[in-house]
């Protein structure tokens, strides 16, 4: 179908290609600007804790400090990076007032004429902490008197009132009842960096009246309306950019350096480049969620599942930032590519002591199709049939209704199937190269 | 001790888009007085190659041939608003955008050309080539090029097009979980062959074998690329990479890349597709997208395929040498899950 086209289909030489393989595509860390000032950050060295004090004397004698900026600094310092899309409450401090959630939160950010004399002044700062309990597990997060890590009295984010994004679909109990077998499992899965070769930053320079900031963000507009809204800026005040990014995976859709590295800019009338290191990268930039993901599944005989009940949960640390969204994207994906008629969801995003944790490649997916692509492993094994025939029985179709009532249109699980074992000379029953996924008939439907 | 090979299968489905809170891109697009078009934009390209395959997109459309375009992106100061390249939403979204665009100049460079060879619009073909004729009369053509030198200078008329693209907003029911949160869906099939160690637990991919449908591909060596680099990422995240490996301690999390453990180029196993393309409904030429899921198949596939190697079932990721040798254990005194 390709030939249709002129130009749509064609392998070409990508446009920046050469540029990247020989060094010379210039990233955000590649600028430098005159009179350019470097910020690095005082991190809590506790997982949670009061703010008793901060004492900057130590800090300003070392040659090189220009200023600190502080909470006062900040005017408009707690907000929710999806507030743009009207998520709410605003939750996340740009500089804690008095209480650090997780360790390595920033504190007070120190800007200096070199990178050198920033880390110095940043290792006298002397911090005055008061430690508090502090909650790790999801599970204890969730029980009865755990350590509070949001200011709404529980761990969990509110979706219209409910601890957790639900799906209900048919009536999974009476599909239970129903099934000749019943397979439960539970799924773990890490945190994991996105582990980019670029680091996430930015430079931000005054420029007439605005300012201008460079950066390796994967989305210029919500960086540059969240920066707006957290310094209180017109955002015609603000020119974002971008566009060449170092790897991103999701870990550069965070809004963090911006805004500290432009109230920099706006205080000290200087450029000033806030670029992550390696440490920082790994162990401050938010993470793909861990995840605990408890399946029970209804089966039939012949490997046909009848109904799924799925608890997942997604430990987004202490402030959620992207994961209400991922976990909703969890919930309309708990049943894969297959057909369940019977469907029970609670998805929650659980607050923790940890690093945030944030948007990841795969966005609520991806550890979701571990789980069920494991699970389905399994009921394979409990019926005896082999596990390509599994998921051909179950197959989403063309006009088929998923659990989150959206009727299935470009379907081609089934092709794609045949497609792999044809690719690996997997000889196929006549039945399931046969399928498709045209909607069912008629008859199929009743099933 | 033995090495024991396995293979799993596992298949997904991925959407393309995330528009809960609404999800539009938009493209602008003007001619030079040269006939080049530049297309102005605020997606960020992440190294997947969103200029080249928008460069394709706005040629394909325009009928001019692909050196005619020039991107200029994520600019705030020119650039219209993009939500931004995540959720596998650019080739689909901004495609979109740049699509619609382009059709808005093209009618401009078309409405010229037909004052000028006297013809109705419907009457034009283009030939891809950066040439406009009268169906059936290749004599009777004119070249974008000029056209756009005397809309300039001549008449003083722009070629010019906006495009945007949008998916409205989808609350969720909150009581049900009713929704629509996507555009459409890709899909992929991947087998997992592995080599486990049951000395040392250590697991070996030997190859990762996937069928992918990902509707029309606009550049298929950039789609094999996403393939690949997501099959590497896949194998990372099912056996090596977490930042807490003492889970739910935060004792001994890495700081650099030496403590941090990722296979390297020396681990990488076979890695084969083949892609079947199914147009989308509401893609641009029916693209769906490639971008994320690419790393989300290859998981299953190797636990699985592990399982099938030696009879251990691992529930929690990442799947290190110790819990390899743990169940190995565990078979060995009957308490395996086998």
């Amino acid at each position: 179908m390709t030939a249709q086209y002129h130009v749509v289909g064609e392998s070409l030489e990508r446009t920046d290609g050469v540029a990247h393989v020989t060094g010379r595509t210039l990233y955000t860390a590649d600028l430098a600007f005159p009179g350019m000032l470097h910020l690095k950050v005082v991190r809590s060295p506790l997982h949670h804790a009061l703010i008793r004090g901060v004492d900057l004397s130590a800090a300003e004698r070392v040659p090189g400090f220009v200023r600190a900026l502080t909470h006062a600094d900040v005017p408009h310092n707690v907000y929710t990076i999806l507030g743009l899309i009207g998520v709410e409450p605003e939750e996340e401090f740009v500089l804690p007032v008095d209480r650090v959630r997780y360790k390595g939160e920033p504190i007070v950010a120190i800007l200096a004429e070199t990178e050198a004399a920033a880390y110095e002044a940043v290792g006298k700062v002397q911090l005055d902490l008061e430690e508090l309990p502090a909650v790790f597990d999801m599970d204890e997060a969730l029980a009865p008197g755990a350590p509070i890590v949001t200011h709404w009295g529980n761990n969990t984010f509110m979706y219209e009132g409910h601890p957790c994004r639900r799906v209900r679909y048919g009536d999974v109990e009476a599909g239970f009842a129903q099934a000749d077998h019943i397979l439960e499992g539970e799924y773990r899965t890490s945190p994991i960096e996105h582990a980019p070769l670029e680091t996430t930053g930015c430079i931000a320079v005054p420029e007439a009246g605005r300012f201008t900031v460079y950066t390796n963000t994967q989305a210029v507009y919500f960086s540059l309306d969240n920066t707006s809204i957290i310094l209180g800026l017109q955002p015609n005040r603000l020119r974002f950019i971008g566009g060449t990014v170092g790897g991103g995976f999701g870990g550069k859709v965070d809004v963090i350096v911006e805004p500290l590295a432009t109230l920099g800019a706006m205080r000290t009338g200087r450029p000033v480049r806030y670029v992550y290191n390696r440490q920082e990268e790994m162990q401050v930039s938010s993470t793909r969620s861990a995840e605990t993901i408890r399946i029970k599944d209804g089966v039939m005989a012949d490997g046909t599942i009848v109904a799924r009940k799925v608890t997942g949960l997604a430990d987004c640390g202490a402030y959620s930032r992207q994961t209400p969204y991922a976990i909703t994207k969890f919930a309309a994906n708990a049943t894969g590519p297959y057909r369940i008629p019977n469907v029970w969801v609670d998805a929650y995003c659980v607050y923790t002591n940890r690093t945030p944790t944030s948007a990841m490649r795969g966005f609520g997916v991806t550890m979701g199709h571990f789980a069920i692509e494991v699970q389905m492993d399994k009921i394979a094994e409990r019926c005896g049939i082999d596990p390509w025939t599994v998921r051909f029985r179950n197959a989403h179709r063309n006009g088929d209704v998923k659990p989150h009532r959206k009727v299935t249109s470009d379907a081609t699980l089934i092709e794609t199937m045949q497609a792999a074992a044809r690719l690996v000379g997997h000889g196929l029953p006549p039945e399931l190269a046969a399928m498709t996924s045209a909607p069912r008939t008629e008859w199929e439907g009743e099933r | 001790m033995a090495r024991l090979r396995g293979t799993g299968i596992a298949a997904v489905n991925y959407p393309t888009g995330m528009n809960l809170g609404g999800d539009p891109s938009q493209a602008l697009i003007h001619a030079t007085t040269s006939g080049s078009f530049n297309v102005v934009l605020a997606a960020a390209d992440l190294g997947q190659g969103l200029r080249t395959v928008m460069a394709q997109i706005a040629a394909e459309t325009l009928g001019v041939p692909y050196g005619q375009i020039v991107i200029q992106t994520a600019d705030t100061d020119t650039g219209p608003h993009d939500m931004g390249t995540f959720a596998s939403r650019a080739t689909h979204r901004v495609g979109n955008a740049v699509k619609a665009a382009a059709i808005e100049a093209r009618e401009a460079v078309l409405q010229l050309a037909s004052e000028e060879l006297e013809v109705s619009i419907a009457d034009l073909v283009l030939d891809g080539r950066g040439g406009i004729q009268v169906a059936g009369s290749p004599q009777k053509r004119r070249d974008i090029a000029d056209l756009a030198s005397r809309a300039q200078f001549q008449y003083g008329r722009t070629i010019a097009g906006r495009g945007v693209y949008m998916k409205p907003k989808s609350d969720v029911d909150p009581e049900t979980g009713a929704m629509d949160p996507d555009s459409t869906q890709a899909y992929a099939c991947t087998v997992a062959e592995v080599e486990v160690d049951t000395e040392t637990g250590a697991v070996a991919v030997l190859s990762i074998r996937s069928a992918y449908e990902v509707g029309q591909q606009v550049n298929p060596a950039l789609v094999q690329g996403q393939i690949t680099g997501g099959a590497w990422m896949g194998m990372s995240h099912a056996l090596y990479e977490t930042t807490e490996p003492c889970y739910p301690s935060r004792d001994h999390s890495p700081k650099d890349f030496a403590g941090y453990l990722m296979p390297g180029m020396a681990e990488l196993p076979i890695i084969e597709a083949v892609v079947l393309e199914v147009p989308s409904s509401n893609g641009p030429y029916g693209v769906k997208g490639v971008g994320e899921m690419t790393a989300n198949s290859p998981i299953p596939a190797i636990v699985n395929a592990i399982y099938h190697a030696c009879g251990v079932r691992v529930d929690s990721l990442p799947v290190t040498p110790e819990a390899i040798l743990r169940g190995l254990d565990a078979l060995a005194q009957g308490k395996g899950a086998a």
